[in-house]
């Protein structure tokens, strides 16, 4: 059984704004019933443009049926651009978090609220030149990159979760790894590590320090979590999450692939990341 | 809220009769088996009844009993040891509808360099028996194939699949963990070398099992290690469970007539009430060779996760071949394999029943299940599509 948290049992169990909106403003259908969920999002502006109602359709499982409800809630109230900044993690945060396999039904959301926006500005912002990397479930290149990108997402399963790329017969993987690897390349600093001089541990530390406070804590605080620098011993750092972090069954991802990529960029590549409980 | 549970091919409730027949093993006589002194004695004595009674419902002899921890250590067992008894052979046959006990041992086989024929199921669900003997090769090492489906409780003619086996020198193992109990089972009149069976299925405990190995199989253990079931599976015997299991094998054996009307006739009025009740709904796999406990009904147009948390308000337990419950993404390699489609996949639910359900179960499902479906479809987007489709047809 799914460990579901009770909003998304709540917004499953009698679920908001259903249905279809007449003469809707913007709509947008994406997913498809092969896939195993599709969701169809219609919305409608008041005098104001801001959205006066927001309704949805929806084949799929729970975590489903309650990311679309919770779109359509945050949705409301919202003007084009405030409605433009909404993400896949904003749904699944309104939520009270979604289990790890099931990201991939907020970004459903998120895609279709995208493309009903893009129905209601009447321009398609398709990239031509994207290209279907998974071929089971039709994920494109660009899809990938926007999830690995947005969210942080560092393996392979992690793509699948958020994207299902991958999840079929597991031919893309290769491709999928490729892709992962390119983004976190091109954002790594021009000099390599072994140019980088010896340092102290005390300026080890230091650095650790700043960097946890310049590089990850902002972007930990933004999805309402937080992290404690508890010691270092050698090149093992040790951590605590709190907030949101303490709590998240994402963490343990988040912690290798976030935590201890941006210490290995900034401080050194020896370093190794652990959570402790505090 | 009383239960109503109907996923019995997942697991059973431990019989009344069996929990009071192992308790005393725990705590009063829990000597090993293996110890020379008679406090240990007397569990051996106890031991051996279970053996016999197990023996007594496959219609097998007590030696050819060899008990395990689960039915996939059964599984595990009987191919590795064909595979090792006939080192010069390279190919294994077995059906794409297996349970990932003996599918992803074979499709590991395969990426160790076996050749792995799985065969194909045709839309009811059954195997093509002319394309199952002319796969059988000079090369094959062992042909494993279930004798009864988990998922559609679709029945195999493994007897006759064993005897073409047999013909060849083959050895021919059946994962029987759904059969046994529910359909007569006699080892001494077929041809079947090995057999794996599951206690939990049967209403004995979780963490036992059984391997037949028919009287003169070439057989090389997979757990080495002491002389326990005669040097073919080491490691001190799980008593209470294996006590356990004979009890349940027992009380199976008497059930058996029960499992074939009472079950029977309730899994047929839920299946004919469902179907009335609920439109573009669908039995998925032959009704006409199946258990009498099983069936596997599509809900086109919706999702099954959906459905089993909506009847899980209700105390209803069943579960679902779609993609959200099989742990994957792609809906369940059984219905894959029949080519049921997309629409029909997502929205299957099993129901397995026991001799414990009754009437009123039954009803309970048949009044609350029918709204759950109209509540999803109203909230499908293909639902409207297709009626609008059908309306102008």
């Amino acid at each position: 059984m799914w460990e579901y948290t009770d909003k998304v049992r709540e917004h499953f169990l009698n679920p908001k704004n259903t249905g279809e909106i007449e003469n809707p403003d913007g709509v947008a259908e994406v997913g498809s019933i092969a896939c195993g969920d599709a969701l169809k999002l219609s919305f409608k502006l008041d005098e104001n443009k801001r959205i006066a109602d927001a309704r949805f359709k929806t084949f799929g499982c729970a975590s489903a049926i309650a990311s679309a409800s919770a779109l359509t809630e945050i949705l409301k109230g919202k003007t084009i651009e405030e409605a433009m900044k909404i993400t896949n993690q904003d749904i699944a945060d309104y939520l009270g978090g979604l289990p790890p396999e099931k990201m991939h039904c907020s970004v459903l959301g998120q895609e279709a609220l995208e493309k009903a926006i893009e129905n209601y500005q009447g321009v398609s912002h398709k990239k031509p030149d994207e290209e279907i990397v998974c071929v089971c479930f039709g994920v494109t290149d660009g899809e990938i990159e926007r999830a690995v990108r947005q969210n942080h997402l560092t393996t392979v399963e992690e793509v699948t979760n958020y994207t299902k790329a991958g999840g079929g017969c597991g031919n893309c993987h290769d491709k999928i790894q490729a892709i992962i690897d390119r983004i976190y390349a091109t954002k790594k600093p021009e000099e390599g590590p072994a140019e980088r001089p010896k340092i102290s541990n005390i300026q080890k530390i230091r650095m650790i320090e700043e960097t946890i406070e310049r590089e990850i804590r902002p972007s930990l605080k933004h999805d309402g979590g937080d992290i404690e620098l508890v010691d270092v011993v050698g090149n093992r750092v040790l951590v605590a999450m709190r907030g949101a972090c303490a709590t998240c069954q994402a963490s343990q991802a988040t912690m290798k692939g976030f935590v201890e990529w941006k210490l290995k960029e900034f401080v050194s590549p020896d370093l190794i990341v652990e959570e402790v409980a505090s | 809220m009383k239960e109503v549970y109907l996923d019995n091919n997942a697991t059973t409730m431990v019989a009344g009769e069996v929990l009071d027949e192992m308790l005393p093993y725990f705590h009063d006589f829990y000597g090993n088996p293996s110890s020379m002194h008679s406090f240990g004695g007397q569990v051996a004595r106890k031991l051996t009844e279970a053996r016999q009674r197990v023996a007594a419902l496959l219609g097998a002899d007590p030696e050819e009993i060899i008990f395990t921890s689960c039915g996939t250590e059964s599984d595990n067992t009987a191919i590795t040891s064909a595979l090792a008894n006939n080192p010069t052979k390279n190919h294994i046959i077995t059906s794409r509808v297996e349970h990932p006990a003996v599918k992803v041992l074979c499709e590991h086989l395969a990426q160790k360099g076996y050749r792995v024929t799985m065969l194909p199921v045709n839309a009811e669900g059954l195997l093509d028996m002319d394309e199952y003997e002319a796969s059988l090769t000079p090369d094959t090492a062992v042909v494993s194939i279930m004798w009864a489906n988990n998922e559609t409780g679709v029945i195999f003619p493994v007897e006759e699949a064993a005897h073409l086996a047999r013909e060849r020198g083959i050895p021919f193992h059946t994962d029987a963990v759904q059969a046994v109990g529910k359909i007569p089972i006699t080892m001494k009149s077929n041809s079947i070398d090995m057999l794996s069976l599951s206690g939990h299925k049967l209403h004995a405990p979780k963490g036992v099992g059984v391997l037949y190995v028919r009287k003169g199989t070439r057989f090389s253990p997979f757990l080495i290690g002491g002389h326990q079931e005669k040097g073919r599976r080491g490691g001190t015997e799980n008593v209470p469970s294996i006590i356990a299991l004979g009890k349940a094998c027992e009380l199976a054996g008497g059930n058996m007539e029960k499992e074939n009307t009472h079950v029977r006739s309730l899994r047929d009025r839920l299946e004919a009430e469902l179907l009335r009740a609920i439109p573009q709904s669908k039995v998925n796999g032959t009704i006409k060779k199946r258990l009498p406990n099983t069936t596997n009904i599509s809900f086109e147009f919706i999702e099954g996760e959906s459905i089993l948390l909506l009847m899980d308000q209700y105390g209803i337990c069943a579960s679902s071949g779609s993609a959200c419950t099989s742990g994957s993404l792609q809906p369940s390699h059984v219905l894959r394999a029949m080519g049921v489609p997309y629409t029909m996949a997502h929205g299957s639910i099993r129901f397995s029943l026991s001799v414990y359900n009754t009437a009123e179960d039954i009803d309970l499902v048949i009044r609350e299940l029918p709204p759950i479906i109209a509540k999803l479809r109203v909230l499908s987007p293909y639902w409207a599509t297709s009626q609008g489709a059908c309306a102008t047809a």
